[in-house]
């Protein structure tokens, strides 16, 4: 009963504060609401009861991508009334909202109709799961039947980069991204910045260390590793580095590499390409999600905060 | 009663509205946040899916949330790409949405470029 | 990576050989490599990955085209439903050995602009283009070997990531809004995708197409689900009336980059549209969902030829042909019946391959001329003949394919297509593709007639390195030649793999 109440609750308001982040006018406030949003999202994967996803969708999710949303809605600050020119006419909006409804609609008659009981393959997972070493179903998921998934992914964050980078004016190539914060002595940004980053940066350690047990894992604490870098770059506390930085370009490849040598050195060590040697595949798991800890945690940040804008020689 | 089935219906309504800001919504920065509702949407239904599929001591269906956890990292990595192209946009023509009429033009020659 | 080692990485893999796996690592090493190394060291790289990225394809093709089987390879040694499964039949192995010859091409075409002196500093465009070539060719290959929709669904997204930089690379004026436009109708195409797996998961509870082909009837979740994947896929594709992007995004590119885009880009969710209508539920071709997206592909073939001929800019011309070419690939679906189907996969695998080739020919020719001189506007492109003989002949070649003028590679495929119409009784579709071909006529006819007026005034000095270059797109124009000529070879790939009729994939 309670669970009705609460689950019943929870969605409802889930889905007023998605109506306000769709036709709200005000753009700040849309983003706003969505910030929340995807904070109630991660409240809803913990009654799904899947606290790996949670995390992950409180943190990347709702937080850094609000990070990002907020940064361009203060750049795009009164452009509402310029837009709203080519907003489409009355017919169109009902045009619209009458194909969305029915998918909606079509959607919602189907998840009704999913079969009973339902295709899973969490007993194969549970079966194959002692062979990985790890205990947590998602990173064994993630990390070893599905490795090949998450390799690729994790290529796909380098060409994010580099794809945003790729905006960079010429004249400005190689110089650093972002915009130079004046570094103030005091004020809360600044304290939050000195005070949470230690802090911020244990607990992403902590999950990734966890991860291969418990919830948590790369992506959760890469995430909180780059919120951590992001806090201290908006403080001013320290200055993002020039793009061509050697170190930064091995910080950004170091996961995916780590996880193309393990994955090659599976043939020598175990029985193929991206196969595990038995009894050792929770080192190896461990030194991947090592590596892309730190990958994630400076790709997420840098990411966030766009192409190089102002040459490196401050 | 089950509420699992109320997630699911919860994710096709959130489906249709971001659907729907994606094609009502002038400003790009908007149809960008509509597209992270739909984004949303598909995930949630991952969830139900994987909810139901509980068995083996399990919550759920460990294999989708693995297939959520990869997508949130993809639909992030889209959304700062599109933030900034769209930002770029308003910084090189002043425009925050998509203009008119112009569905067919390319873009100029090099040569009337320098011109 | 010598033969010897490769081979001993071949052994002592599931069921087939660690060579499907290396196909998509080799590019992905080499685009690490360059983002280590700098841009500088980009067209190295690149140059040094070429010859294991085409050893791996050419190994993979032997062995498909000795054994007569599919090549099958479980990742990590994990069996599907739980594991990822990669598979290369005869299709794969075509569009594998296209792709590796056209990134090849390329990457050899690639203008000085995107190499960096020795000693010099690494530029914006030298890292992203190198990174981003690599980064197709990887994502191309997956695509092509992959045997999981949600594997897929990466692929799809790497190849966005991939192509879309291309697009705003030079950073002319109107390229971003292209590359803009193009990247929202991509996120839409994959976020459909995703729903439609996701469904086909809820309903059968695996991602793996061989699976699934094996138990998916034809229920409401089944159609729904592969009703949105397709959906999906067509604005990947750019299928009419999803095709606004293409054009400006096309046409605006650096030459190298528009022919990668042309001719290989929407390939990819064209192949994965393939897979899913032809492997997934083989009797959904010949449907009235097939008929639909038939119709949209005619309408692609008509809008796209009068378009065309309209257009004033060679480029444009040249992007609207892909829109009309790529009209064609969709009408298999309706006339894949019977039987039919395998005539009509045929056709429609011979157009994508030939297109491939005489589009990337076509756009890297126009790039040569518009370098020379200095516009692409069509009525100014007088001479072009005289001029610069060898890449005029190389536009001939790769018009008379796109026009479907025998023995082309263009021929052969309209003439299976228009075979398939007749031996299920479908002549409307036979009608559509005759029009075609006369809308591509004239189009070309207006391109090619001003090529051969003569010039009031001669072209002062072709940039260097054009002739080296003119070579090589008429190397790529009579590879489609060459796909007419000998049309053995690849329709014997084509059957490689395939399931007889009804029967479930191995």
């Amino acid at each position: 009963m309670s669970d009705v109440v609460l689950h019943g609750g929870l969605i409802l308001l889930i889905l007023s504060l998605a109506v306000m982040t769709v036709v709200t006018r005000d753009t700040f406030a849309a983003i706003t609401a969505f910030v929340v949003y995807g904070m109630l999202l991660g409240l809803a994967w913990v009654a799904l009861g899947s606290i790996d996803v949670a995390l992950t969708e409180a943190a990347l999710g709702s937080g850094i991508t609000g990070a990002l949303l907020l940064r361009a809605a203060v750049c795009l600050r009164d452009k509402e009334a310029a837009a709203e020119v080519r907003r489409p006419g009355r017919a169109a909006h009902r045009v619209s909202g009458l194909v969305c409804a029915a998918i909606a609609a079509g959607l919602a008659a189907m998840v009704l109709m999913l079969p009973d009981p339902a295709p899973s393959l969490a007993p194969a997972v549970m079966e194959s799961l002692p062979a990985t070493q790890v205990k947590n179903p998602v990173t064994g998921v993630l990390l070893a039947f599905r490795a090949w998934d998450t390799f690729l992914e994790t290529v796909v964050l380098v060409l994010a980069l580099v794809a945003v980078w790729g905006m960079t004016p010429d004249a400005l190539w190689g110089g650093r991204p972002g915009e130079l914060r004046q570094h103030a002595h005091d004020g809360p940004l600044v304290f939050l910045a000195r005070v949470l980053p230690p802090v911020g940066v244990m607990l992403g350690i902590y999950l990734f260390w966890i991860g291969a047990d418990e919830p948590g894992g790369k992506f959760q604490g890469g995430t909180i590793l780059a919120a951590m870098w992001m806090l201290t770059l908006l403080a001013g506390l320290t200055d993002a580095p020039p793009v061509s930085r050697r170190w930064l370009r091995a910080a950004m490849v170091a996961g995916p590499a780590t996880f193309l040598l393990a994955g090659l050195s599976g043939v020598v060590f175990a029985s193929g390409l991206f196969a595990y040697p038995p009894g050792f595949a929770k080192p190896v798991i461990l030194l991947i999600e090592a590596a892309s800890t730190v990958s994630i945690g400076v790709t997420l940040c840098l990411l966030a905060i766009g192409p190089p804008s102002r040459p490196a020689n401050r | 009663m089950n509420t699992t089935e109320w997630f699911g219906i919860a994710a096709a309504l959130l489906i249709g509205l971001g659907l729907y800001g994606i094609l009502t919504q002038p400003m790009l920065l908007r149809k960008i946040v509509s597209f992270n509702v739909l984004g949303s949407g598909v995930f949630l239904m991952f969830g139900v899916i994987a909810r139901r599929g509980a068995a083996a001591g399990l919550t759920g269906d460990p294999v989708p949330h693995a297939f959520v956890i990869t997508g949130i990292v993809v639909a992030f990595s889209a959304s700062a790409l599109a933030v900034t192209m769209a930002l770029k946009l308003h910084e090189d023509t002043g425009e925050s949405a998509f203009p008119e009429g112009e569905d067919a033009t390319a873009p100029d020659n090099p040569d009337e470029d320098k011109a | 990576m010598n033969p010897v080692k490769l081979a001993s990485l071949t052994t002592g893999q599931h069921g087939g050989g660690g060579l499907l796996v290396l196909c998509v690592l080799v590019p992905v090493a080499a685009l690490l490599a360059i983002v280590l190394a700098g841009g500088r060291h980009g067209r190295a790289v690149t140059l040094a990955a070429l010859p294991p990225g085409l050893l791996v394809a050419g190994l993979i093709a032997t062995q498909v085209w000795k054994t007569g089987q599919a090549m099958v390879e479980r990742v990590g040694g994990w069996a599907p439903p739980l594991g990822l499964m990669l598979r290369a039949d005869g299709l794969s192995v075509l569009m594998l050995a296209t792709t590796a010859i056209l990134v090849a091409a390329v990457a050899f075409y690639a203008p000085r602009s995107f190499r960096v002196a020795a000693g010099g500093a690494e530029t914006r465009a030298s890292l992203v283009f190198w990174v981003m070539l690599m980064a197709i060719w990887a994502s191309m290959n997956l695509v092509f070997v992959s045997s999981d929709l949600f594997n897929l669904y990466v692929a799809l997204e790497l190849i966005a990531f991939a192509a879309i930089p291309m697009v705003y690379l030079e950073g002319k004026k109107g390229t971003l809004l292209a590359g803009l436009r193009y990247l929202l109708y991509a996120l839409m195409g994959s976020v459909l995708y995703l729903l439609g797996a996701a469904l086909l998961y809820g309903r059968h509870g695996t991602m793996d197409i061989t699976l699934l082909s094996g138990m998916a009837g034809m229920d409401w979740a089944v159609c729904l689900g592969v009703g949105l994947m397709t959906a999906g896929l067509m604005a990947k594709t750019a299928l009419f009336p999803l095709h606004l992007w293409l054009p400006p995004a096309h046409a605006g590119a650096t030459p190298a980059a528009s022919a990668l885009l042309s001719a290989l880009v929407v390939k990819g969710s064209f192949f994965l549209v393939l897979r899913i209508w032809f492997d997934l539920l083989p009797p959904l071709t010949g449907t009235p969902g097939a008929q639909l997206v038939g119709a949209l592909g005619a309408a692609a073939v008509l809008v796209g030829g009068v378009m065309a001929i309209r257009q004033d800019r060679l480029k444009l011309l040249i992007a609207y042909s892909t829109v009309a070419q790529i009209g064609y690939l969709f009408l298999i679906f309706p006339l894949a019946k019977g039987p039919a189907v395998a005539t009509a996969l045929s056709g429609g695998m011979f157009l994508a391959i030939s297109h491939a080739f005489a589009k990337a020919s076509m756009f890297m020719t126009a790039g040569l001329i518009a370098g020379a001189y200095g516009h692409d506007r069509i009525a100014g492109l007088r001479g072009v003949m005289r001029s610069m003989p060898v890449a005029g002949c190389a536009f001939l070649i790769a018009a008379f394919s796109l026009i479907g003028v025998p023995p082309t590679g263009g021929f052969a495929a309209k003439w299976r297509l228009i075979s398939a119409a007749v031996e299920s009784s479908q002549w409307g579709w036979a009608a559509v593709i005759l029009c075609g071909g006369l809308l591509a006529g004239a189009y070309m006819f207006r391109a090619v007639s001003v090529f051969l007026t003569e010039a009031e005034t001669p072209v002062a000095d072709k940039p260097a390195g054009t002739r080296f270059r003119e070579w090589l797109v008429l190397a790529l124009a009579c590879v489609s030649l060459w796909i007419g000529l000998f049309p053995e070879i690849p329709a014997r790939l084509i059957e490689i793999g395939r399931p007889a009729n009804g029967e479930v994939l191995p």
